[in-house]
């Protein structure tokens, strides 16, 4: 089949599946409902699959696949084309969300098994699926945008999915109106990229791009990328922006798991890597991002070892790891950053959706204090978990070791990455090991705390394959782009597949040395011995001596309370940030509106009115009435010809 | 020989004057009856008070032109006719009464 069939099908097996599910959406019948939806979602990820061999048999410098429908605009310059393009990075993209994507839609099944609205919810999610699929295909940056404010939608949706709860309700808003900051600034971005361009299709923006570094700050170029910045800040949850994405656990668990954790929002990574030649360009915008990534890298790291709900930790990680994926576009690692965003979607939403078994067989729980020992109730979930953790701490060879140290490497050695970029990084490693060993400890070790009127149980198949499947990929996935240094010692020297794939599609670091090898291979030892290091300590806090815990957040009170409260970001924003604008908006209504504009708009319709009433009188529907006046006016008219 | 002449010299004023006086009567009868019949019958009284002065200038004027209007207009005032009366049978099958003012429930 030619390619351009196969992706008008790719994008619109969602969109029916969207349609059939949402014209019915009163039907309570969960496998109906659930069935059409995964598949077609299925048949997405086939034509994804179909795709990629067809890019894979190109020769490497012709590896685009573009399918142009028709021309959506054209204005003074301004070329919209309704064009889609599937080359290395979006081809990556398109995998990563079919596939994914089928699995949870797979796994809700089981999960949703006991909603009330089911055909609603399967609509909703492959309602973000076409929009996701339109952001990361779309030629260019208009499209995108459709596909950002789609899934935009489709997760404030979602998120007050169960909206009867005013908790649930409000975190969607929440999400909806800070993604509309963000998307505030992508607007300006691309606006400005068009002033300077005078294009918004990718291919040529990045082919215009200038060569020579741009080091000023107000250039159009650097102002440009960090408007974009912000549009990726607001949708991929970095600091100052990140609020949404603790609050938007709301949701169903599979939610979560796909929409906010393996795949929108990375949109923001996939965004920067799309205008990696720009980016590269800007190197003042690039330290923004880097800089920006670190911290909340940290930050949302730190909030992560102090919080009780299962899915706000994992919440808080997705933030921490997102850190780590603009860290690596900081310093110019797009490949880097790509290969993270695979891997971390795999082990990201292989934890989440373990903790929505987990979530489902404590009837709803979330709090892991009430949890442990969960080891032998549901054997299945624990060893993919186990698969999921040893991804996300960094044990060497599985998927998040690879991914993460390449980052790590790439911002010590990288000309834009500099030494406390690193340390940054390997601190955030230490602390990711010491949670996610932490949750593990209390959720699935130890003694049990379960009350004692909850049976756990195991979750049925169609919720454990997808576990499975996931906890393979977690563990095996990161072999697709092994690090140069390990290439070299393993056996059969296995190249970086992944860097060979992206490579002709992303920008080069301009001026980046040759690897000491020596070099790189301590700061692999450094890291992981900083991970253990973590991993150890919280297995000895919280199974081993679990009094110490207690004491050493007595000690440190004062810090506790903060991290534990998450710096009071939330408080900040409501007391300094959102207050004073909601009262200076009821001001504005109170005095501004009701005596100013309210009385203009009465004034010109009762004027309207008062004119309308004087020949209403006329219209009285007396047909005689009527002919009186045509005969008089045909009098004037022949009086007047005649004596005129 | 004064009362004969008188009648034989009827001219194109006495026609004139008498389609005049024809139209007259029927707009007053459209414009004051209450009755749709009535009124058709004015509308009818009109049009041939009209058709009477076109003969009338034709005739004047040697010219076949104003006969053969008035052969039109008879047969428009014949459609007119058929579609007034559908309209006064209908007007009186909803109120039983053939009065003008039900038409007043037509106004928008």
């Amino acid at each position: 089949m030619s390619h351009s069939v196969l992706l008008s099908i790719l994008l619109l097996a969602p969109f029916f599946g969207f349609l059939f599910n949402g014209l019915r959406f009163k039907s309570k019948n969960v496998q109906v409902a659930g069935v059409v939806g995964t598949a077609m979602v299925g048949i997405s990820f086939i034509c994804s699959v179909l795709l990629f061999s067809q890019l894979a048999s190109l020769p490497e410098a012709e590896r685009s696949l573009r399918a142009e429908y028709w021309n959506w605009l054209n204005v003074a310059g301004l070329q919209i084309p309704l064009a889609f393009v599937v080359d290395q990075l979006s081809a990556v993209m398109i995998l990563v969300i079919t596939g994914i994507g089928t699995l949870i839609h797979l796994f809700s099944i089981g999960y949703m098994s006991h909603d009330e609205r089911p055909s609603k919810y399967f609509s909703y999610l492959n309602f973000f699926v076409f929009n996701m699929l339109l952001l990361v295909l779309g030629d260019n940056l208009v499209l995108m945008f459709f596909g950002w404010e789609g899934v935009g939608l489709a997760s404030y949706l979602l998120i007050g999915f169960w909206f009867t709860d005013k908790e649930k309700a409000a975190a969607g808003m929440k999400a909806f109106v800070t993604n509309r900051i963000g998307d505030a600034g992508f607007l300006i971005g691309l606006f400005l990229l068009f002033g300077e361009f005078g294009s918004i299709v990718f291919e040529t923006l990045n082919a215009q791009a200038p060569t020579v570094q741009d080091m000023s700050w107000n250039s159009n170029l650097t102002l440009a990328c960090i408007a974009l910045f912000i549009g990726a800040c607001g949708k991929s949850a970095q600091i100052p922006l990140y609020v949404w994405l603790p609050d938007a656990m709301a949701g169903p668990t599979p939610v979560s798991a796909l929409i906010h954790a393996a795949t929108m929002v990375t949109a923001g990574v996939y965004m920067i890597c799309r205008l990696s030649n720009i980016f590269i360009a800007a190197p003042n915008a690039l330290f923004i991002v880097a800089i920006i990534g670190a911290l909340t890298l940290l930050m949302a790291a730190s909030i992560g070892l102090t919080q009780w709900d299962i899915k706000k930790v994992l919440a808080y990680s997705t933030v921490s790891q997102l850190g780590y994926m603009f860290l690596a576009v900081g310093v110019g690692a797009f490949n880097a950053a790509m290969f993270h965003l695979v891997t971390h979607a795999f082990f990201k939403a292989l934890m989440f959706l373990g903790s929505g078994s987990v979530i489902h067989a404590m009837h709803e729980e979330q709090d892991i204090r009430k949890m442990g020992g969960l080891k032998k109730h549901m054997p299945v979930t624990h060893w993919t978990f186990v698969a999921g953790w040893l991804a996300i701490i960094g044990t060497p060879l599985f998927s998040g070791f690879m991914s993460k140290d390449e980052i790590l490497w790439m911002s010590w050695h990288s000309p834009l990455g500099s030494w406390y970029l690193w340390l940054m990084g390997v601190a955030g490693a230490g602390m990711t090991a010491f949670y996610m060993t932490r949750l593990m400890a209390l959720t699935f070790w130890g003694e049990s705390r379960v009350p004692s009127d909850v049976h756990p149980h195991e979750s049925p198949t169609s919720m454990t394959l997808p576990l499975i499947v996931l906890g393979v990929l977690s563990v095996f996935g990161g072999f697709l782009g092994i690090p140069h240094v390990l290439g070299k010692i393993l056996p059969g020297h296995p190249p970086n597949f992944f860097e060979h794939w992206l490579d002709p599609r992303l920008a080069n670091i301009p001026g980046l040395a040759q690897a000491n090898i020596t070099m790189e291979w301590i700061g692999i030892a450094i890291s992981v011995t900083t991970a253990a290091v973590g991993a150890i300590l919280a297995y000895r806090f919280y199974i081993i001596r679990k009094d110490l815990p207690e004491k050493v957040t007595s000690k440190i009170k004062g810090l506790y309370e903060l991290v534990y409260n998450k710096y009071w970001v939330d408080e900040f924003y409501f007391g300094r940030i959102i207050n004073p604008i909601v009262e200076m908006s009821k001001g504005l209504w109170m005095y501004i509106d009701v005596n100013f504009i309210d009385k203009i708009t009465y004034w010109t319709s009762d004027m309207v009115k008062g004119a309308g009433s004087s020949v209403r009188s006329m219209q009285s529907g007396n047909i005689q009435q009527y002919a009186l006046l045509i005969l008089l006016g045909v009098v004037v008219v022949i009086f007047a010809v005649v004596m005129g | 020989m004064q009362s004969t002449e008188a009648l034989v010299s009827v001219g194109l004023n006495h026609y004139l004057v008498l389609s005049a006086l024809l139209f007259t009567i029927g707009s007053l009868g459209v414009l004051l009856r209450k009755n749709m019949i009535v009124i058709l019958m004015s509308i009818e009284l009109m049009l041939n008070a009209v058709n009477i002065s076109f003969v009338a200038f034709a005739t004047y004027l040697d010219n076949l032109d104003g006969k053969i209007m008035v052969l039109f207009v008879m047969t428009i005032a014949a459609a007119e006719a058929a579609v007034g009366l559908a309209l006064a049978v209908n007007i009186f099958k909803n109120f039983r009464e053939v009065n003008i003012r039900f038409f007043e429930h037509l106004r928008g």
